[in-house]
């Protein structure tokens, strides 16, 4: 049986990341990521793994980099404009086609912006940061509790598609300490990625014949030495550069396929009184919570409304929200951006039905009132939902 | 005896793509004996390098290779050697992709006595991308992206690497490859970081635009920059302006090596008796394990150990 222990979101992560058989780290310092670092300095040790401070963000990943492509899972921990600073090699990592697990805990952008307090603006970010038609998977829990879970997760979707898995938790959640509970590795399901079947000759890392070929670990468990050649450049299956228009178009739409082929494994998603609803609530993370409390009270005065809680923000849940806006009259996305996943709801929403955002970017959580308005009067503005009183409290601005 | 390189060379890539008069093909071979003496198996060596003409030796040398992305191979090769401190790692890079890009990585190398061999291909100009200049470009000469001559001055690398804490610093020329093996195979030996800095021809690129076209009147041109490092010592400041010194310029025996140390902090945290420690040691008891009792915890929080896991299960 696991532990209970008492944390905050961020050392939820490092412990569950542990558990998913976590096999090198190596990070940069940056607000409000930094406790998934500290506790992963104090343990990793212990365990007999490598952690490493790296000079910067762009190290850090590329260090992870290497020693996932040599067949260690590997993390690393960031905030937005660290997410920035990642972007290329996160590119390389869906390139290469190596499992590799980026934690983005969003804070107020953009630039420096606001390190210390929460946001939800770095979704589209996550989607298509780097360059180029890249597949990626983006997973966000609304506690830490789901952190921890959702962490284990992100190792084996990673593993399992050869694809780097972000993580997007925020500044709030990330703080917010509760109690939770933290598995041992037998109680949940750990991946590791397929090796090959064939021999040290006969084997290559993009193999036609398959969706997602193997990953062979340099070293290899059994003691043989898997040597092939990776690169960052479009290459066939032999791994080496081509320029061929047709293995080009090849590998770019398997890596697509790999992802949307897999929907029902990669997408999770949660219904919360959704059965007769005619309003409902789309929101992810942190907000989602709110949005909980905003729902329980509206549905005391008889107000028909539920939520659809994506857990996997990419690739977007289309079929699912399709269906809602087939039966519901509003649909209302709640996040703390000035409208970034309103923009996915909308485009697959595609008119049939109202489509209202709650947004709000000011660096504060999301009140179930402002929520709980929108329901009752979608097509009015949201205001901040704090009182001259408690807006003094933060000072400046006179 | 000559050294049969097709050992360790993927024969099915040739022939090389390097230009006619290119000096990336000297270095490989002096890097390939050198490994050869040295009697390393292929299945104990990874290559990382990052991009340019240099880089693409990862695509020749039959090891475990990976080519990524501008100026990263150091911090890729950092993380290979601390995942699999028991293997060998090099980086082959250009002085753009190494120095000018990547030279933040490069400082903190050096900093660290990580043990990854560094062989860097200066030829003081961007080659593949069409001759722009570069960190190490001489004052005054033509570049793409320089018709006038440049007006930066330009880096010493090496002193920079030995500012920065680098175990093994030296400095070789593709002019003079038997003296290149002996620094790189020193390099190669050498417990911690190693670099060397090979000042090597691009006549397509560099030499072209400032007249030194011919690949031999390019070497002697480069060669006009370089003394040896006997020669140095007896040699004013004031004269060895400009120039650039050759051989070992640097060996710190006694700096720790970075994985080495890593391993000295992994027995210092296992020795202790916290949970991770005792897990892996398999010393765990049952009150470490679980310090409140299910029934306790269902008391003090609105769901019981197994209902967020079932629950989170069924989404």
């Amino acid at each position: 049986m696991g532990r209970i222990a008492f944390l905050n979101a961020n050392a939820a992560v490092a412990e569950a990341a542990l558990v998913a058989g976590l096999g090198f780290y190596a990070g940069y310092p940056i607000t409000p990521s930094s406790e998934v670092p500290e506790r992963l300095s104090k343990i990793m040790p212990e365990k007999g793994l490598p952690f490493m401070m790296m000079e910067d963000e762009i190290a850090s990943i590329n260090a992870c980099v290497g020693a996932t492509a040599s067949g260690v899972k590997a993390m690393t921990c960031t905030s937005g404009p660290g997410y920035s600073l990642k972007q290329e090699a996160l590119g390389m990592a869906c390139m290469l086609e190596v499992p590799l697990v980026v934690v983005n805990v969003m804070r107020g952008g953009p630039s420096t912006g606001l390190p210390t307090r929460p946001s939800q603006q770095d979704v589209m970010q996550a989607r298509w940061g780097t360059h180029g038609d890249h597949p990626i998977i983006a997973l966000s829990p609304c506690n830490a509790q789901e952190a921890v879970f959702e962490t284990i997760r992100a190792f084996n979707l990673a593993e399992k598609y050869r694809q780097p898995v972000v993580l997007l938790t925020d500044g709030s959640l990330s703080h917010l300490h509760t109690k939770i509970y933290i598995p041992d590795p037998e109680e949940v399901e750990v991946v590791d990625r397929a090796q090959p079947d064939v021999d040290p000759d006969n084997y290559y890392p993009y193999e036609y014949n398959y969706e997602v070929p193997p990953l062979a670990k340099w070293w290899a468990d059994d003691g043989k030495s898997y040597r092939y050649h990776l690169s960052s450049l479009i290459h066939d299956k032999t791994g080496f550069p081509t320029v061929n228009p047709k293995y080009t178009q090849w590998l770019l739409e398997r890596m697509h396929k790999k992802i949307s082929n897999h929907l029902d494994e990669i997408l999770k998603y949660e219904y919360y009184k959704m059965d007769d609803a005619e309003t409902c609530i789309i929101a992810y993370g942190s907000t989602a919570e709110a949005a909980r409390v905003a729902i329980d009270q509206a549905r005391e005065e008889g107000i028909k409304v539920g939520m659809f809680r994506p857990l996997t923000l990419w690739p977007s849940p289309e079929e699912q929200i399709r269906d809602i806006a087939s039966k519901v009259k509003n649909v209302i996305v709640a996040e703390m951006n000035l409208g970034q996943y309103l923009l996915e709801v909308e485009r697959v929403v595609g008119g049939k039905a109202a489509v209202y955002g709650v947004n709000q970017a000011a660096g504060v959580l999301i009140r179930p009132s402002q929520i709980y308005d929108k329901i009752k009067n979608p097509s009015k503005r949201v205001e901040i939902g704090l009182t001259e009183e408690e807006l003094k409290r933060f000072g400046g601005g006179e | 005896m000559a050294v049969d390189y097709t050992k360790y060379l993927r024969m099915d890539k040739m022939p090389l793509y390097w230009c006619p008069g290119c000096g990336d093909g000297i270095v490989l071979k002096c890097y390939l004996e050198a490994i050869d003496e040295l009697g390393w198996g292929k299945d104990d060596c990874a290559m990382v390098s990052g991009i340019g003409c240099a880089a693409r030796v990862t695509g020749y040398v039959d090891f475990h290779t990976l080519h990524t992305i501008h100026g990263r191979a150091i911090a890729v090769a950092a993380g290979i050697k601390m995942s699999h401190p028991d293997k060998h790692v090099f980086v082959f890079g250009g002085d753009g992709d190494i120095v000018h890009i990547g030279g933040n990585h490069l400082l903190h190398a050096c900093r660290r006595n990580v043990d990854v061999t560094v062989v860097l291909i200066n030829n003081w100009i961007y080659g593949m991308t069409g001759g722009q200049h570069s960190c190490t470009t001489p004052p005054g000469a033509k570049a793409s992206t320089a018709p006038r001559g440049t007006f930066e001055p330009t880096i010493d690398v090496c002193q920079m690497a030995i500012g920065a804490g680098a175990g093994y610093v030296a400095r070789g020329f593709a002019g003079d490859p038997t003296r290149l093996k002996k620094l790189i195979k020193e390099g190669l030996e050498y417990k911690g970081f190693s670099l060397i800095d090979v000042f090597s021809p691009c006549p397509i690129n560099f030499g072209r635009r400032n007249k030194l076209g011919d690949p031999a009147k390019l070497l002697e041109h480069m060669k006009s920059f370089l003394v040896s490092s006997a020669k140095a010592k007896r040699m004013s400041e004031e004269e060895l302006k400009g120039k650039f010194v050759m051989g070992v310029l640097h060996k710190d025996t006694e700096k720790p090596e970075l994985t080495a140390s890593y391993k000295g902090l992994i027995e210092k945290a296992q020795a202790s008796d916290e949970y991770w420690a005792k897990y892996v040691k398999g010393t765990l008891t049952e009150d470490d394990k679980d310090k409140i009792t299910r029934e306790e915890l269902k008391k003090l929080y609105p769901y019981d150990v197994e209902t967020p896991l079932k629950e989170w299960k069924k989404l």
